[in-house]
């Protein structure tokens, strides 16, 4: 997450939004912005419904058997379509900003491209 | 006749202590610390090491230095500690499901409304608002 923060303005730059999401509560969310500095947005699935529906859920994964999230990450293009997934085999190994980046500048498109957005034949 | 400290092997068990429980506070917030401990793998090599020659000099000139009883259990409790931390680190953080019914690419994102740590209503199309592309981070939280 840190990492992210501190790459925040690459993402602006190409137009993407980050979206964090686990079954934490608002309040516990909130804390951990404050404390750690993140800007971006920390959305609270406490019933996991969300975490289901994107086939991410470790049942009893948590402390008291709670079911929680497994780390993965989706790049999602402005028409709502799945262009990018990372799925690790390993909660300490994440995917990094970098890797994220190159991935968007692959398949949706650079930082150029957010100017040309909307124009004809773009890829947004 | 005065028997010497053997400090290497307290040395070396502190070392050993400090690989385990400098993990977490200190290189899981770095990717490259992270991701291969290679720098707390080190700080192993380095307490085992001591501890070897710790314990060969108990062992070997029991005349001069002390540690034949202590430095057995601290090498027992070290080489315990090193396979706490790879069975923690190799083995229970793959312990995850392989989430196969996760939306393909290609496939439409399932829309949601969440709330953000204010409080207020999020959705992805929300998200997605002026040609915004998302980035969704699924992260298990600090319950």
């Amino acid at each position: 997450m840190r990492s992210f923060q501190s790459n925040l303005g690459e993402f602006r730059k190409r137009g993407v939004r980050i979206a964090a999401i686990s079954v934490d509560s608002n309040f516990e969310s909130s804390k951990l912005c404050l404390e750690q500095g993140y800007t971006f947005d920390f959305l609270s699935d406490p019933q996991g419904e969300v975490i289901r529906s994107y086939g991410v859920l470790h049942p009893a994964g948590g402390e008291k058997s709670r079911d929680i999230a497994r780390p993965a990450e989706f790049l999602v293009d402005s028409r709502g379509v799945i262009r990018w997934v990372n799925l690790t085999d390993n909660i300490r190994v994440r995917a990094r900003p970098q890797a994220v980046l190159q991935q968007f500048d692959r398949l949706i498109g650079g930082p150029a491209v957010t100017v040309l957005r909307g124009a004809p034949g773009s890829q947004l | 006749m005065h028997r010497s400290w053997n400090l290497l092997l307290w040395i070396g068990f502190a070392v050993t202590v400090a690989a385990v429980f400098s993990y977490v506070p200190v290189f899981v917030p770095y990717p490259i610390t992270r991701d291969i401990p290679w720098a707390n793998l080190l700080l192993f090599l380095l307490g085992g090491w001591m501890l070897a020659l710790g314990l060969r000099r108990a062992f070997g000139q029991p005349e001069w230095y002390r540690g034949k009883i202590s430095g057995a259990v601290m090498g027992v409790l070290a080489l315990a500690l090193f396979g706490l931390f790879c069975w923690g680190l190799f083995v229970f953080a793959r312990h995850i499901p392989a989430a196969d019914s996760a939306p393909k690419i290609g496939q439409q994102a399932p829309d949601f409304t969440l709330t953000d740590a204010k409080g207020e209503p999020v959705s992805l199309a929300d998200l997605r608002k002026s040609g915004n592309a998302v980035l969704l981070i699924f992260y298990r939280g600090y319950w």
